[in-house]
């Protein structure tokens, strides 16, 4: 055995690998690392523990998944799947029929929240309690260490007993903790599942050898005994699970029980719980006893089938009161379904005689959504329960101010273990803390003795998003599965970070704080924000300084200040001695680097040294100097709940809202990102308006909305701050009218994408500058606002008066999607953005899941927002699935709201008149111009309704806006289109609706990390791909193009914007179903997001990516309605390759594969091309005609 | 005729070897180019310190978002971390090894010492016939002597000689104050053979868009007069191997070569200019020359025309570079066929 450092998931995974024969995989947030690990493994060529290279299939869902899985089992493989959430809930169907049929299998869940009034990825029981009927045997783990040997144990349980099982743990809680664990090896897991199992497994298989059929359909008289007669083996099984778990002390040393009792044997308190939660319990427990108080915990590890006997048996007669804590919530229920079981389980028995004394027993609700669950909330639920009469049912860990169930409780207890170092560190996204971090825990994990954890708690913005690093290190085995409090080392990585939360949160009387200044190390103290200064001189706070930046920049690092930075902590934590440390980290950076060459060793080694002489101890004086406070996080400007609710989540204070500050039913103000100026980069736009020749380029292609564009007369600068850059409009036609293209400058990320499309190199600049170029933020910032503040006063432009015809006229079109916390530098956004400003004002949006569903709907703020007159995009999200589906929901409701609006305007034709009814009914609803006169007519229809009062007319007001034409748009990516939502989206198309798919195509799921989609193309290196995925990438513009009716269009904004455009307007203005398919490039490419318009380029030039358009309108007038509106390809498809990593990776790894594969790929690019191009040039009448066209 | 050839030890069929750095790209193209009859082929240039610069930006690449979100560690698998930079080009080597039975030269380009050791032992590993050591060193440190660059040079040939049993070719530069005496002791510091000379594709100036732009051009068969002086210099100063690169265009230009004693003529440009297939007629061409001269073998007339041994010794002493290049020119352009 050896013990390592690791994850839950690589634990769970690590047995469940080595112990299978087939991984049926799809990608779900918190478990996909278990079924990315699988897939590194099997393409290393891993077998396992039977000699055998596991088969990792990923499906196109969990659905599929679990079908895939059914059929293996029912074949005889040994099969296996990692899920969680609403994937766990598409595998229903399957675990019915896998347990109606006795068939050995392990599940192993990260355990998820559910989407509900919205979608979390975070840890709770809501999954697995949702498939608590399906006959799976359910079995939890509490820790890292636990999810190995549960996985194990499962495994051996279920072929023993042939009862599937479900084998899960907390997601993020567990599945993303990093702690040690002894890893099994194979030879034990050999011994502890031994092969006859595996053989009895495979003889229970379908063959044609022996046939018989299984999956009958049953009649009244049979079915219900058929389901009966399984009970023996549903019996069978806590046994079993048993001596599984002594047959694996027996190899292990480590003994586990169905149910433990922790505590005192004559409790009177008592909590019965699962998960990771246990831990917590049980530390406090210890405590509280410590205390002479007399409480214990019951902590169950099987839940199905309920092991009533050994609860009832782990339950101390003395327990006066017996509270039950659930990690789920079951609205209406009459309590949680763990409650309920226990509560049956002791109701039963004392009603039978079988218990002296029924306790009280209560149910608690914790933890939702990785709810932190710490000591002292475990210490305020002992106190409850110590009162007469202690609440029967409650919360615990939030303020539930609206039914008062919630539990108050003393937030001080700090049950933390003195010889255990914590630590927390503030760091941005992909600076390297944590990494560095990670690697820290490695280092001192790997020591004798010496035990380390690690959890990582990350906000939802994709660019610029804080990290905060929760570490513990010491001589004991780390049993702490909530974050760190009262740490004794604090590093801030980023100044910004620290103007803006309170990073001492967590410190304590004397602990160290690590700062990474930009200042002299005498000057450090006086810029700190007042709060802070007062805080560090009253808790007597050891405060250090480095400036990083220059440190690693003087290194020959760049900007990698994590080598610099994990040196400070080993140099003043004291968590190693010194000396010891610091050779540790050298160690680690020549084994971290050695091939990459002598004198990267050597630049890493003399930062660490450099670091040591260049960081200081910092004097402290007696009183705060400084007047400054806090940057607040929204303006006080802001809307009410924005200043109450959406702030305090962005301070990370969002735990302490209550109830009432929420809205029931997930409704959220739309338009918030404007309030959070970021200021994540320090590098911004900056527009030169001399050399500008104002086309609109950059404006169109920026992903954060950050350029604005509007033409104004001359007397709209008067009041003018300073320096508010303005020029001539030189547009013909518009004499004396003046231009501005302003920068906002605050929510720039600094991508650079609009320099890359700016057309324009200025004379004398050296071919290296353009007419926008990036420059540092603009100092002092108020004067940023002043620009902003006064450009915001000058009228947008009307939209009747804009061309859209042209990229040049879309930037007067206003964004209502703006500054998301996309990438820097996103592919995607730019389309939802052109999407807001043509059709915003009157589209709805449904979102599939993903990527632009996070960027777009992921509190605290959203980036959908509204124009002056509050229209604007209307968002939601149902699933990852249905999104088609749901958006086609959305259209036929319009269409019957149109409908019934048009009925009930004949029906007032009387009162209101044929003229304006006949207006509204006959208006052509095309062009913009069109669509404004048609509002001003409901507008003024809606006037003439306010004077009327009948239920027809209350009837027409309530539906009248759906006389304006709705832009109905279903959003996503290609693992939604190509995948899991393929037949949703086929169906959609096919349906004949009028709906607008717009496919974010970045050729794989990016949210989750990169996994290959059906959309990910030949050769290309993805998660589940890790040898370079071997199918070519589906045609879906060809497939769609065979209904005739749908209008289908590959664009790429980089290769051709116009075309973009076109398409655009033209899918939306088909009165049919449009799809229209966007190359986005992607961090997931491996490029550098500066250069995606490059890549995007590229893509088309090499004739990856062919831009085209089909309009059924052309049929019907007659016309081909193919059009290739992309050159013949005129650069090899190796010059489009070699600049992505995926592609490289390949070629790097496996250059034989990755020549075989370029050449099927050019192939496929050629024949493709043909008949593209032989599409495009043949007869209108070889392509069928439009049904009522 | 016999063509039969020794380079570097190794038997080869023709005295003519394909350079043809872009055409070596492929095991295809490789072996189109063996199949024209050449004698060796040297692969295109593995760039130690591109493959490392390419390495970081790769590891870059891959770190931008990592352990910055919570659905995602980072954006690819972990299983190209353990792929060692270089693996693409030493596979080349390996499937071409196999696939030719010519032999392959490995042409290794690096400036450090750190680097060169290590490539140079994979590349014998994965089938390389010998090695040809580039020590493309452009300094741009004007504070370095050319006794420095010099000692670097030959600290750098003497470690990957010691570091590998293959034979080791090591491709000179014509810019040193004393390109013969330098070229001795480079064969002294352990070479096998001598590559005369680098081309170094330096950069141009753009005078319109006012930019400095990579300038890489085809060799023109002016370029081949400095390479065949010096070779017809060294021939009888050494018994090491010696390779004429530059300025092949026709027959005549491989012909010229030999007679100055070149074992090896390679050509690059006239491949990429005429197509791999066009080894063939240098090839015909060279026989054709050889039968109207009434040659029977290569070796007959290979060196007939280099400097005696000794006898330009005095020359060179007294009139120096230039008389001993006049000297040499008039000979050789009597004798063009």
């Amino acid at each position: 055995m050896s013990t390592v450092i690791i994850d839950g998931n690589e634990a769970a995974a690590s047995a469940s690998f080595r112990l299978n024969e087939l991984c049926s995989i799809y990608p779900i947030t918190p478990s996909s690392t278990m079924a990315e690990l699988a897939d590194e493994w099997a393409s290393r060529g891993q077998a396992n523990v039977y000699g055998l290279i596991p088969t990792v299939i990923e499906m196109q869902s969990e659905g599929g998944a679990a079908g895939a899985l059914h059929g293996a089992l029912q074949g005889g493989a040994l099969s296996t799947t990692f899920t969680a959430s609403q994937g766990l809930l598409l595998m229903i169907p399957n675990m019915y029929k896998i347990a109606g049929e006795l068939t050995s299998t392990v599940f192993n869940v990260a355990a998820r929240s559910l989407a509900a009034q919205g979608l979390s990825i975070y840890g709770d029981h809501q999954d697995v309690m949702a498939v608590r009927q399906t006959g799976f045997a359910l079995l939890n783990s509490s820790s890292v260490q636990e999810a190995h040997d549960m996985a194990a144990v499962s495994q051996l349980a279920t072929l023993r007993s042939r009862v599937p099982f479900l084998h899960f743990f907390d997601g993020f809680r567990t599945s993303h903790e990093e702690n040690s664990c002894e890893l099994l090896t194979d030879d034990q897991l050999r011994e502890l599942v031994p092969e006859d199992l595996v053989r009895a497994h495979r003889e229970r298989a379908l063959s044609p050898e022996h046939p018989y059929i299984r999956g009958t359909a049953q009649n009244p008289d049979t079915y219900f005994q058929g389901r009966e007669s399984a009970n023996p083996y549903y019996n069978a099984v806590p046994g079993i699970v048993t001596e599984s778990m002594d047959a694996f002390a027996a190899i292990t040393g480590r003994q586990y029980h169905l149910v433990d009792y922790y505590g005192d044997p004559e409790a009177d308190r008592v909590l019965v719980i699962m998960g990771s939660g246990a831990q917590t319990v049980r530390s406090t427990v210890a405590y509280l006893n410590a205390q002479g108080e007399k409480v214990g915990v019951v902590q169950l590890r099987l839940y199905r089938p309920f092991p009533v006997a050994e609860i009832l048996a782990a339950i101390p007669a003395s327990a006066r009161v017996v509270a039950v804590m659930d990690r789920t919530k079951e609205p209406g229920a009459g309590g949680e379904p763990l409650f309920l079981d226990v509560a049956a389980a002791l109701g039963e028995a004392y009603a039978a005689g079988r218990l002296q004394h029924l306790p009280t027993i209560v149910g608690g609700r914790y933890g939702l959504s990785s709810k932190e669950f710490t000591p002292a909330m475990v210490a305020g639920i002992y106190a409850e329960l110590a009162k007469d009469s202690p609440r029967p049912r409650f919360t615990i860990g939030i303020n539930d101010d609206v039914t008062q169930l919630s539990l108050d409780y003393d937030p001080s207890v700090d049950l933390e273990d003195p010889a255990t170092l914590r630590a927390v560190f503030y760091g941005l996204g992909s600076d390297g803390t944590v990494g560095a971090n990670k690697n820290s825990v490695k280092i001192i994990g790997a020591i004798e003795n010496t035990y380390a954890q690690g959890y990582y708690v990350y906000d939802s913005k994709k660019s610029g998003s804080r990290t905060v690093s929760h570490l513990r290190f010491g001589p004991n085995p780390i049993e702490a599965p909530y974050l760190v409090s009262k740490a004794g080392f604090i590093g801030v990585h980023h100044w910004s970070i620290l103007e803006r939360v309170d990073v001492l949160e967590f410190a304590r009387p004397g602990t160290i704080l690590l700062i990474n200044t930009p200042y002299e190390p005498d000057d450090t103290f006086a810029h700190l924000p007042e709060p802070m200064q007062a805080k560090i001189i009253e808790l007597g706070i050891e405060l250090w300084a480095i400036d990083a930046n220059l440190v690693a920049r003087k290194a020959g690092m760049g900007r990698r200040t994590n080598t610099v930075l994990q040196t400070c902590f080993f140099a003043i934590s004291e968590v190693l001695p010194k000396s010891e440390a610091i050779a540790e980290v050298k160690r680690t950076i020549r084994k971290t680097y050695a091939r990459k060459g002598a004198d990267v060793v050597a630049k890493n080694e003399a930062a660490v040294d450099a670091t040591v002489e260049n960081l200081f101890r910092i004097a402290v004086p007696a009183a705060p100097v400084s007047e400054v406070g806090m940057i607040p996080p929204v303006p006080a400007t802001a809307p009410e709940f924005v200043r109450d609710v959406t702030a305090s989540m962005l301070l990370g204070t969002g735990d302490q809202l209550p109830v009432s500050a929420l809205p029931v039913d997930g409704t959220y103000p739309s338009g918030t990102t404007k309030y959070e100026k970021r200021n994540i980069s320090d590098i911004v736009a900056e527009w030169d308006p001399d050399a500008c020749i104002q086309c609109g380029n950059c404006a169109f292609v920026c992903p954060h909305a950050v350029l604005r564009a509007k033409y104004y007369t001359e007397s709209a600068l008067d009041g003018a701050p300073d320096g508010f850059q303005s020029a001539p409009l030189n547009a013909a036609g518009f004499p004396g009218s003046r231009y501005t293209l302003q920068v906002y400058a605050e929510d720039c990320t600094g991508c650079g994408l609009c320099v890359e499309a700016c057309p324009v190199k200025p004379l004398g600049s050296g071919g290296e500058r353009k007419a926008i170029n990036l420059a540092p933020l603009p100092e002092p910032r108020t004067k940023t606002k002043e620009n902003v503040a006064f450009f915001e006063t000058i009228p947008v432009n009307r939209r009747s008066r804009i061309d859209f015809a042209n990229v040049r006229g879309t930037q007067f079109l206003e964004p209502l999607f703006e500054f998301s916390g996309a990438c820097s530098g996103c592919g995607e956004t730019p389309y939802l953005k052109l999407l807001t400003q043509l059709f915003g004002g009157r589209a709805t949006v449904a979102n599939a899941t993903g990527c632009s569903s996070i960027y777009g709907g992921n509190l605290p703020t959203t980036p959908w927002s509204s124009n002056k007159y509050g229209r604007g995009p209307a968002w939601s999200n149902s699933l990852f699935e249905d999104n088609a589906e749901f958006g086609l929901g959305l259209r036929l409701a319009a269409d019957l709201h149109t409908a019934t609006a048009r009925r009930r305007l004949e029906e007032l034709r009387p009162e209101l008149g044929d003229r304006l009814v006949d207006a509204i009914l006959d208006a052509p609803q095309q062009y913009e111009s069109e669509l404004s006169q048609q509002r001003a007519r409901v507008d003024a229809l809606k006037a003439l309704l306010d004077g009327m009062d009948t239920p027809r007319v209350a009837d027409l007001r309530s539906v009248a806006d759906h006389l304006l034409r709705r832009s109905v748009w279903i959003v996503g990516g290609d693992g939604w289109a190509y995948d899991i939502g393929s037949a949703g989206v086929d169906h959609v198309l096919a349906s004949g609706r009028n709906v607008n798919v717009l496919v974010l195509d970045t050729e794989v799921y990016s949210n989750t990390g990169g996994q290959a989609s059906k959309s990910t193309p030949l050769g290309a290196v993805a998660k589940f791909a890790a040898a370079g995925k071997p199918t070519a990438k589906k045609d879906m513009a060809l497939q769609a193009t065979a209904y005739g009716n749908v209008y289908v269009a590959r664009v790429a904004m980089g290769a051709d914007p116009e075309q973009t455009l076109k398409a655009f307007r033209e899918a939306e203005a088909y009165e049919g179903p449009s799809l229209i398919l966007a190359y986005s490039h992607c961090i997931a490419h491996g490029i550098d997001m500066r250069k995606g318009l490059d890549q995007q380029y590229a893509a088309v030039a090499s004739g990856h990516w062919p831009l085209m358009r089909y309009n059924p309108v052309l049929r019907s007038a007659g016309k081909n309605p193919f059009l290739l509106d992309s050159a013949r390809p005129r650069i090899p498809l190796r010059d489009y390759h070699m600049k992505e990593l995926r592609f490289r990776m390949l070629m790097n790894s496996d250059p034989e594969s990755a020549e075989r594969m370029l050449e099927l790929g050019q192939d496929a690019v050629n024949r493709r091309w043909a008949e593209y191009e032989e599409m495009a040039t043949r007869g209108a009448d070889r392509f069928a005609e439009v049904a009522g066209g | 005729m016999d063509t039969t050839t020794q380079y570097l030890g190794l038997s080869l069929r023709h005295p003519l070897v394909a350079s043809a750095g872009p055409l070596t790209q492929s095991v295809e193209a490789v072996r189109a180019l063996a199949d024209t009859g050449v004698g060796a082929i040297v692969l295109h240039s593995m760039f130690a310190e591109r493959l490392r610069r390419e390495a970081e930006r790769d590891q870059e690449l891959t770190d931008v978002g990592a352990d910055s979100f919570p659905e995602a560690s980072g954006y690819f698998p972990s299983v190209a971390d353990a792929v060692e930079p270089g693996t693409a080009y030493l596979s080349l080597l390996e499937r071409s090894a196999a696939a030719v039975d010519v032999p392959l030269i490995a042409s290794l380009n690096a400036a450090g010492v750190g680097n060169w050791v290590s490539y140079a032992r994979r590349l014998a590993d994965a089938g390389a016939s010998a090695i040809e050591c580039n020590v493309y060193f452009v300094p741009g440190d004007v504070t370095l002597s050319g006794a420095d660059v010099e000692a670097r040079q030959l600290e750098i040939v003497a470690a990957v000689t010691e570091a590998v049993s293959l034979p080791v070719a090591v491709k000179l530069s014509p810019f040193l104050s004393s390109p013969g005496n330098f070229a001795l002791r480079v064969v002294d510091a352990g070479a096998s053979g001598l590559v005369l000379f680098n081309r170094f594709l330096q950069p141009s100036m753009d005078v319109e868009r006012l930019a400095v732009v990579p300038g890489v051009t085809l060799s023109s068969p002016a370029e081949a007069q400095v390479p065949r002086t010096w070779i017809a210099t060294l021939r009888n100063h050494t018994s090491a191997s010696l390779a004429a690169t530059s300025g092949v265009a026709e027959a005549s230009d491989v012909a010229a070569y030999l007679l100055a004693g070149a074992d090896v003529v390679m050509t690059t440009s006239s491949l990429v200019r005429n197509g791999a297939g066009y080894a063939r007629t240098l090839i015909d061409g060279l026989s054709d020359w050889a039968a109207a001269k009434g040659f029977a073998s290569v070796d007959d007339f290979r060196g007939l025309l280099a400097v005696p041994s000794g006898a330009d010794d005095n020359a060179l002493a007294r009139s120096g570079y230039l008389a001993a290049l006049e000297k040499a020119q008039q000979t050789y352009g009597s004798l063009r066929a």
